[in-house]
């Protein structure tokens, strides 16, 4: 067995927290996405960073890539850094001959054991399907509650925090009090890097946005590295960056119920450019009219480089598949440019589409929802403006 | 196979949320209630589980003795029973949900669920987690987020989307599924249907209210940027000034791009 057992005597270089009051510091699930950190892990991060005390830990705990431990992993030295970069002093490389593939339960079991050789006072994931799940998991096993899609949260004192938490998908916001000896946080998506976010947040969102472009222009570690170094510039005024974090391995103690649910494939679907993160969605509602009116809007699509996204309503008649469908209960975007067409805008749909940066809303009702939250709108039909859009911008191109 | 689905009656909201004047719940003074939408796909997934392989569907609410028209609503759909844990009004967390559901899962009958579904998530309070906690309860396997079904025998097959790959789980029953809408299309529900679900008794439990570690103080609607969108122009006449902006976006194809000096 290589690395560290958990238990009292393996908790390896990392524990600044000792002795602090209520307990250790704050772990944070980091969740790869291919060969970087996710996004909205180091997002998390940042959160978890924003919860420490200044002599208190805040971990990162990286589990194996599906494949396992087998394949080499040139990244991790990477991981470190930009880690580091959004708030971790120490990253926990979780290894494990049973981890070959997403465990849930496994997961949850490793993070518990964790906690509990850290005397941690969090954990916090990002609200992604895997971090939601979790750390509902760890809820459940701990019998403790576990506060889902904070925006904001702060100690009030030992096993006692104050917490804004979304509902609706962040139509409403949730002031509340949470007691517990664990506190068990995800955050929403938007969290970090909202004006409502505490102070230091700026400083981590230049890392997040740093890091992001080793994610979004990374392919490998080569990339990555210069993400990391791209950091390191961006990042200096950062109270805990510079400072290298205590790299450990450990092994959790797995157990087969541990074991029962895990992604036994996960095949690449070839399905195109993805509606998540594509950089223009051409957005088509109720005014559409009807499964034949989706062409113009595909063509439009097509010329500005983007793919066509749905609201419910279209969806829940049948005139496109649910996983065309933007919103609250179908796929949240982060384009550039929403354009959103015959859509009223209403909280289950703008749900999905808040992080896009610019909204362009095209419709007959001057008074829709969609045009309090675009910042610009045509008011007309969209089978008129469409078709006479695509008509200029082809007429300029040639 | 007796299938337990496990809904949630809320609010219908549109263009806006309100909030009541005490902050302490969402305005519904001018809103219709509906079923959760992920769950009302879990209760189309169970019909349609029972019609291929028999058995059948009893469908559980836990909320204000109103949520039995959320219970009819679903049994018009083809769910075969309903189950209403009753409340007085205060909210439920998560935790207690999960405990209460499963003490009337063992109320229920002789026969144990095998397959139990609900929502990945509730569309007001989105706590993602009460399928799991059932599950724990149970000594269960849980699959979340499930957009495809597959049920073989005693081995059940879920799948789902993550970062652009399937994700596909294989598990033995009796399990926990939560879904999520796009696993199907609801059906309309039909005339007969509607007529049964009206005759149909309910069956009312009233569980004991826990207090749980996250307490709600209070709810607001985030602050707006209180902005309207600028109105370009009506109609086709608006076409210039839309392809400006979109030009200045930088998202027209290359050969279209202009700078400052272009027309």
């Amino acid at each position: 067995m290589t690395g560290t057992d958990f238990g009292p005597d393996g908790t390896g270089a990392g524990g600044a927290a000792a002795g602090l009051g209520a307990g250790g510091g704050v772990i944070c699930l980091a969740e790869r996405d291919g060969a970087a950190i996710a996004e909205a892990s180091l997002r998390a991060l940042a959160f978890a960073a924003s919860l420490a005390g200044p002599a208190q830990s805040v971990t990162a705990v990286v589990f194996p890539p599906a494949g396992g431990v087998g394949e080499p992993e040139p990244d991790d030295e990477v991981f470190a850094d930009v880690l580091a970069e959004c708030g971790a002093t120490d990253v926990c490389l979780v290894r494990s001959a049973e981890l070959t593939a997403y465990a849930p339960v496994a997961w949850a079991r490793s993070i518990e054991q964790l906690t509990a050789a850290d005397r941690a006072s969090a954990v916090v994931a990002a609200a992604t399907d895997h971090g939601s799940e979790v750390l509902a998991h760890l809820g459940a096993m701990t019998g403790l509650p576990v506060a889902a899609n904070c925006v904001s949260a702060q100690s009030a004192g030992p096993s006692s925090w104050r917490l804004v938490r979304q509902r609706w998908a962040g139509s409403v916001l949730e002031d509340a009090v949470l007691e517990a000896s664990l506190a068990l946080l995800t955050v929403a998506a938007d969290a970090v890097g909202q004006p409502a976010a505490d102070g230091a947040a700026s400083a981590v969102n230049g890392a997040v946005s740093a890091v992001n472009g080793a994610v979004l222009g990374g392919n490998g570690a080569a990339s990555g590295v210069n993400g990391a170094e791209s950091a390191d510039r961006g990042l200096l005024s950062s109270a805990r960056a510079g400072r290298r974090p205590s790299v450990r391995t450990v092994t959790p103690v797995l157990s087969e119920p541990d074991l029962v649910v895990r992604a036994t494939e996960s095949a690449e679907q070839s399905s195109g450019m993805s509606l998540a993160t594509a950089r223009v969605v051409v957005g088509g509602g109720r005014g559409v009219g009807g499964p034949d009116g989706f062409s113009a809007l595909e063509e439009l699509a097509d010329l500005l480089g983007g793919v066509v996204g749905v609201s419910r309503v279209v969806t829940s008649q049948g005139w496109r598949p649910h996983r065309q469908q933007v919103g609250q209960t179908g796929t949240k975007i982060s384009p550039e440019l929403y354009m959103a067409c015959g859509i009223s805008g209403a909280i289950q749909h703008m749900a999905g589409c808040l992080s896009a940066r610019h909204i362009v809303a095209v419709n007959t009702d001057a008074d829709a929802p969609i045009i309090a939250h675009a910042e610009f709108a045509v008011i007309g039909d969209l089978n008129e403006v469409v078709p006479a859009l695509i008509a200029a911008i082809r007429a300029r191109a040639s | 196979m007796d299938v337990l689905v496990c809904v949630k009656r809320v609010p219908m909201v549109g263009g806006k949320v309100l909030v009541t004047a005490d902050g302490q719940d969402v305005d519904t003074r001018m809103s219709g209630f509906t079923v959760s939408p992920h769950e009302e796909c879990a209760v189309e997934e169970a019909v349609q589980i029972t019609e291929r392989e028999g058995g059948s569907v009893t469908v559980l609410t836990l909320g204000l003795p109103e949520a039995a028209e959320q219970l009819r609503d679903m049994m018009a759909l083809g769910a075969h029973r309903g189950v209403l844990l009753e409340t007085d009004g205060r909210e439920w967390g998560p935790d207690a949900t999960a405990a209460a559901i499963v003490d009337a899962a063992g109320e229920l009958g002789p026969s144990p669920f095998p397959l139990i579904l609900a929502g990945n998530e509730a569309a007001d309070t989105g706590g993602y987690q009460v399928g799991v906690r059932i599950a724990h309860a149970l000594g269960r396997p849980c699959l979340t987020g499930i957009k495809r079904l597959e049920i073989a025998g005693a081995t059940l097959r879920g799948s789902r989307e993550y970062r652009g790959a399937q994700e596909v789980f294989e598990v033995a029953l009796p399990a926990v599924v939560t879904v999520k809408e796009g696993i199907n299309l609801p059906r309309y529900p039909s005339l007969p249907g509607r007529l049964r679900a009206k005759r149909a008794e309910i069956t009312v439990l009233r569980p004991q209210w826990k207090a749980d570690g996250l307490r709600k103080e209070g709810l607001r609607v985030p602050a707006g940027s209180a902005r309207r969108a600028q109105i370009l122009g009506h109609g086709a006449a608006a076409v210039p000034a839309l392809l400006d902006v979109l030009n200045g976006l930088g998202v027209l194809p290359s050969a279209v791009r202009s700078g400052g000096d272009a027309a």
